[in-house]
């Protein structure tokens, strides 16, 4: 073969493996809106999204326990994150000596890496007994938040650190050569330029968090129910579809697709915002 | 009250940031250290290389369990690397910046962000009804492979860009066509850089569980061919614990797991650090 027919054949190939992920996300799209939509059709947009009452048996089909199970948790689990995160992010990218950077950063990476079934266990095995002693069963809105805060943390710390360390270090300089203290230079000067990305880290973190899904499943109780407080428990629509997929036949089946949906829909939402602000913000900078 | 100085804010803000990073690293110790700690009594050889004998006690090894996550994790790799390398090989080389560029790389950015339930829902549909491959391994490792495409391509794009520019001029200029400069000079540079990519998506598939939920069955018997069910290692853990309620037998799994997982970071981390260091010392 010559090597101008080997050259062009590469080509084509290294093409079509590009187009392999468009192809994926078509398909994705396709199937779940394919399975989803006759359960829209026969219960009713506003039925479905607004029904309180999921009764597979009788043919009630309402996800708003559901979508408030998981707005709730991911809620919660921000509110712990966010500080966390941020705190941790500037120590790495500002305050922490080399030495301790070289700890911290694999420890970040690490709770990546952790799988989400051994969170699961380990908030099953000791924040649930744990909460069962201040009030309710344990398995709560509480345990599912803190269990998901840890699983959100990474994704805030390294890109607030990211955004962090692109300010352009004559900001730094410009604000400590005024006379601020490193603290006023952080919170005046460093954390308002890196804005957009801090924003971006949290929306991508509340994209994980409402994705999340064996972890929740196995430490919120799965109750369909309102949490009327952090100790009751809840069910989240990742838990909705993982929980009955198995058994689910018919209008169960799609509606549980319709669920996904949903999801879907919402997660396409928040990474859209996610990437806008993130370009926003490097435009900005590559300006200044 | 009155107004705090700076300097006495910054000794706060300093406490509180200090404080951000010991909790941040005393979850990972509290979970890790737990894991470990109830999990490494119930190791031994003989939990390894016995199969899991099922019932509500959860007796038994792990056996079938690693070899199913071992065939799961091969098969996905067989599919994987070569449309990822494929994807990453044309955006660093081939892709001019035009809409069909942008396309391609929005859905590679969106796909990153779906949650793992909804590449399970999927291929449940396609895979396991559409195509009847039941729940089986092919299954499994397809739908992994959905999954793991992104970061994939965007691990090998990023080894690949980091090629310097002077190898290709270089080989170029020889007279070679673009593909043989790819094959020949870009891609033997950035081997490390791609290996440590492989490695990264064998640590997402070992720890992944939602997807597989759905598509794999759950079955602890020995796989016998592409198109039987399995269980990962990290679906075992949640069996385990969910099901059979046998915690000492879900830690000393998540026990193997977690070690596991150290083991991989810690390749990751010294491949990188090796292809850096390479790629600086060549410019």
């Amino acid at each position: 073969m010559s090597r101008y027919l080997t050259d062009k054949l590469a080509r084509y190939t290294v093409f079509t493996s590009a187009t392999v992920s468009f192809l994926i996300l078509l398909a994705i799209a396709i199937f779940i809106f394919k399975d989803g939509l006759p359960a829209f059709k026969e219960i009713g947009f506003i039925d479905f999204i607004f029904g309180t009452v999921w009764r597979p048996g009788q043919e009630q089909y309402g996800i708003l326990t559901m979508i408030v199970g998981s707005t709730v948790v991911t809620i919660w689990s921000l509110l712990l994150a966010i500080p966390l995160g941020i705190a941790c992010a500037i120590l790495l990218a500002e305050v922490a000596p080399f030495k301790v950077r070289q700890v911290l950063r694999p420890a970040v990476e690490l709770l990546v890496g952790i799988p989400s079934v051994v969170y699961g266990l380990v908030g099953l095995v000791l924040l649930v007994p744990a909460i069962r002693e201040i009030g309710g069963n344990g398995f709560s809105v509480l345990a599912a938040s803190i269990v998901l805060m840890a699983m959100v943390l990474p994704t805030i710390i390294s890109i607030t650190e990211d955004s962090i360390r692109a300010v352009p270090t004559s900001y730094k300089e410009g604000a400590l050569a005024l006379g601020a203290t490193h603290w006023q230079t952080i919170r005046q000067v460093l954390l308002p330029t890196a804005r957009s990305g801090i924003v971006a880290s949290i929306v991508l973190g509340m994209g994980r968090a409402v994705g999340e899904t064996m972890a929740m499943i196995m430490v919120i109780g799965n109750s369909i129910v309102f949490p009327k407080s952090i100790l009751d428990p809840a069910r989240t629509l990742t838990g909705n579809i993982a929980v009955e997929i198995s058994y689910a036949t018919g209008i169960h089946e799609s509606a549980l697709f319709a669920t996904g949906i949903v999801l879907f829909v919402f997660i396409v939402l928040l990474n859209g915002i996610a990437v806008i602000t993130l370009k926003r913000g490097n435009l900005g900078q590559n300006v200044a | 009250m009155a107004k705090m100085s700076p300097k006495t804010t910054q000794r706060i803000a300093m406490i509180g940031i200090w404080g951000g990073g010991f909790i941040t690293v005393a979850i990972l110790l509290v979970v890790i250290g737990y894991v470990l700690i109830q999990g490494i009594p119930g190791l031994s050889l003989d939990f390894l290389l016995t199969p899991p004998q099922g019932g509500l006690s959860g007796e038994g090894g792990i056996s079938t369990v690693i070899v199913s996550t071992f065939y799961l994790v091969g098969v996905t790799l067989v599919v994987l690397v070569p449309v990822g390398l494929g994807a990453a090989i044309y955006l660093a080389e081939y892709a001019s910046n035009n809409r069909l560029t942008r396309l391609i790389r929005y859905a590679i950015e969106t796909l990153a962000g779906v949650p793992s339930i909804i590449f399970g829902l999927f291929g449940f549909v396609l895979f396991v009804t559409v195509l009847h491959f039941n729940f089986s391994i092919l299954s499994g490792a397809l739908t992994l492979v959905c999954l793991l495409l992104p970061t994939m391509i965007r691990t090998c794009e990023e080894a690949i860009k980091s090629v310097p520019c002077s190898h290709r001029e270089a080989a170029l200029a020889l007279g070679t066509t673009r593909w043989q400069m790819i094959y020949r000079v870009v891609l033997p540079t950035a081997i490390p850089g791609i290996i440590t990519a492989v490695i990264l998506c064998v640590g997402r598939a070992i720890e992944e569980t939602a997807c597989l939920y759905v598509t794999l069955g759950g079955s602890a018997a020995m796989p016998s061919s592409l198109l039987s069910g399995g269980r990962t290692l990290s679906l075992h853990v949640f069996y385990l614990a969910m099901e059979t309620r046998a915690f000492d037998k879900a830690m000393a799994t998540g026990a193997v797991l977690i070690i596991t997982i150290i083991i991989i970071n810690t390749l990751t981390n010294l491949l990188s650090q090796r292809f850096q260091k390479k790629m600086k010392g060549s410019l």
